[in-house]
């Protein structure tokens, strides 16, 4: 049966008609276009332009699509095992040396584990250290071990990084090249394995720094990163067949902001802001756009779309992504519950 | 041990001396210092840039010089006298060490100092980031060592036997630590706030090369360089260096009240004079 994604699961055995277990988890629907492991072939194909690049990895080749850039370029990898401090502090020397590396694990390992490493040696001083992790947000259903729910708010006080939120395989692929150019840190958020394609059809080209309109519409500013975008264009989908105009505007890099066109796009009178992000509501992409209107004089009203405050819970990811809000059926519902002003205690 | 040794040895020794009260003047200026960290590596510090590594002052970016990580930062004062004794940048400029604007502070920065080859300050960091630079001598084809000196308390830090196994790993023989073995760190003596020994055998059992000395007899220092490998595959080779946390200053041997302080008045000369007239044997009476 092909499952109908704006569908909540009506029982506990809803969760059956998921095909995914909870660590196997693609964020893909069943029908939607995929690539496989854009990252890893994205780096392949900038590691042939730039000789400087190399891959390193703490025992997460596999499982953060590196094991195809280890296949394909196999003395330019460094399988550092399983050791987070070591891997960032390898990289740190090896950038101080002329390289670029690209340095893997899960999001939960670089930003709670191994900070200190990633401030001290790469960020301080500047290096061109790509810091690409698997596993951000909730994007796992192996409970607080892995779900990185919190490393936005961990890494953006973080000075000199820049931090990249990508929404598909089409960004990912554009991005790869892009953080190999830029000059510094970088901390890019990955999607791995089959990852959705769902830019192309938006003519969007991604670049550091640039946040974009992807829809325009009338009532509603949704402000989404990450994998939040393809759900904020579904739920806007959703939301013009019953006449609710959404705009939707994606914002990949976390940091630096792209004020000018958030507050360009926010300040236009007459549509609220809401802000969707694969995250907890503290710390990342909501409260840095809540903080930059709220300096520039927004007065209307503004919501967030987000993980809650609290150590989330173990399961199948599409049955967690109901639970928490983030599918592209509970965001529409969440924005047309609050434009009714039929939400009792909007978080 | 050699004549050839010896002879170096005092050669290093008498161009050394200046800088022992050189780390006295910096931290005077700073208002306080780590003056006992520095203090024991005083005569490795010597040893490596007067007469050990592959350097040239006029070129700090030579890409096949020895590189040298200071993973105990907390030592910069003893690493900048010599760096400007040997020509890498004014000796004036430290005059306004620590203070705001200058280049120089407590501990090294990579981006203001000539000869300084990577940032240091929060331990632990050293010996991965001397890792990467090993592996990058390598891909590079390049012969370059990679030297890291490390404090004997920061061996407590998970991250430094991270490194010590990669290390082993990667069979990378052009790697060397240098412990200054100096028994303090903050709390105590090491052995009673967590315990390093057998340091030696911790390391061998890694994979390295070990050897352990007296840190602070240029000959037996000397002895010990000459004895490393030059860069390749194999072990990488660590110096264990026996030494006294505060040596040379009476007051501040083995005393965990110096680890961060400061000389004033009548001490500051009393100081000066016991460091002008060499290292005295030393009394075996702890001050811990």
């Amino acid at each position: 049966m092909k499952r109908d994604k704006y569908k909540r699961p009506q029982t506990a055995s809803g969760a059956a008609r998921l095909k995914t277990s909870a660590m196997i988890a693609s964020i893909a629907d069943d029908d939607q276009p995929v690539k496989t492991a854009p990252f890893g072939h994205s780096l392949v194909e900038a590691a042939l332009a730039r000789p400087e690049i190399v891959g390193m990895s703490a025992d997460l080749a596999k499982y953060t699509d590196l094991h195809i850039f280890a296949q394909a370029c196999p003395d330019r990898f460094y399988q550092m095992g399983m050791a987070e401090q070591l891997l960032m502090g390898a990289a740190a020397g090896m950038a101080r040396e002329g390289f670029v590396p690209f340095a893997t694990t899960y999001a939960v390992f670089a930003s709670r584990r191994a900070y200190d490493f990633i401030c001290m040696a790469i960020a301080e001083e500047n290096l061109n250290v790509k810091i690409v992790c698997a596993l951000p947000g909730l994007t796992t259903g192996y409970g607080p071990s892995h779900q990185a729910t919190e490393d936005l708010a961990i890494f953006r006080g973080l000075p000199n990084l820049t931090i990249i939120d990508p929404c598909d395989a089409l960004e990912i692929e554009q991005a790869v090249p892009a953080i190999a150019d830029h000059q510094g840190p970088v901390y890019m958020r990955l999607l791995r394995g089959k990852v959705p394609l769902v830019l192309d059809r938006y003519g969007y080209r991604f670049e550091i720094g640039k946040a974009r309109i992807l829809v325009d519409g009338a009532d509603i500013l949704l402000i989404a990163s990450g994998l939040m975008t393809m759900r904020a264009l579904e739920a806007a989908e959703q939301l013009a067949q019953q006449g609710i105009r959404v705009a939707v505007l994606h914002v990949s890099t976390i940091k630096p902001l792209d004020r000018e066109t958030i507050l360009a796009e926010a300040l236009k009178p007459g549509r609220p802001v809401i802000v969707a992000e694969n995250h907890t509501v503290i710390g990342g992409l909501g409260e840095a756009v809540a903080a930059l209107l709220l300096r520039h004089g927004f007065s209307g009203r503004f919501r967030q779309i987000g993980l809650p405050d609290e150590f989330l819970d173990a399961g199948a990811l599409p049955t967690l992504h109901e639970r928490y809000g983030l599918s592209a059926a509970r965001v529409a519902d969440t924005i047309r519950t609050w434009l009714g002003g039929r939400e009792r205690r909007p978080s | 041990m050699t004549g050839a040794v010896g002879e170096r040895g005092h050669n290093v020794s008498r161009a050394f001396l200046a800088d022992r009260a050189m780390f006295v003047r910096l931290a005077r200026i700073c208002g306080a210092g780590h003056y006992s960290s520095t203090f024991s590596a005083a005569e490795l510090f010597a040893s490596l840039y007067y007469a050990h590594l592959k350097l040239d002052p006029r070129d700090p970016k030579w890409p096949d010089r020895d590189r040298f990580v200071l993973s105990k930062g907390h030592a910069a004062i003893g690493l900048y006298p010599i760096l400007a004794h040997l020509g890498y940048f004014p000796p004036e400029l430290l005059d306004n060490f620590t203070r705001l604007g200058s280049a120089f502070g407590d501990h090294p920065n990579m981006k203001h100092i000539p000869g300084i080859d990577f940032s240091s300050g929060s331990l632990g960091h050293g010996l991965s980031i001397a890792v990467g630079m090993a592996l990058s001598a390598r891909v590079q084809k390049r012969d370059y060592r990679v030297y890291c000196m490390l404090g004997d308390g920061e061996l407590a830090e998970g991250q430094i036997w991270e490194a010590a196994m990669s290390a082993g790993h990667y069979k990378l023989q052009g790697l060397i630590a240098i412990v200054d073995r100096n028994q303090l760190c903050i709390d105590g003596r090491t052995e009673d706030v967590m315990a390093i020994e057998p340091v030696e055998e911790r390391f061998r059992s890694f994979g390295w090369e070990a050897q352990r000395i007296d840190g602070h007899d240029f000959d037996s220092i000397l002895a010990a360089l000459g004895r490393l490998k030059p860069a390749g595959t194999g072990r990488p080779q660590v110096i264990i260096a026996d030494t006294i946390k505060g040596r040379g200053v009476r007051r501040m041997e083995l005393s965990l009240q110096w680890h961060v302080a400061n000389l004033a008045g009548d001490d500051y000369a009393d100081a000066e004079a016991e460091i002008r007239a060499g290292l005295q044997p030393y009394r075996e009476k702890a001050h811990v």
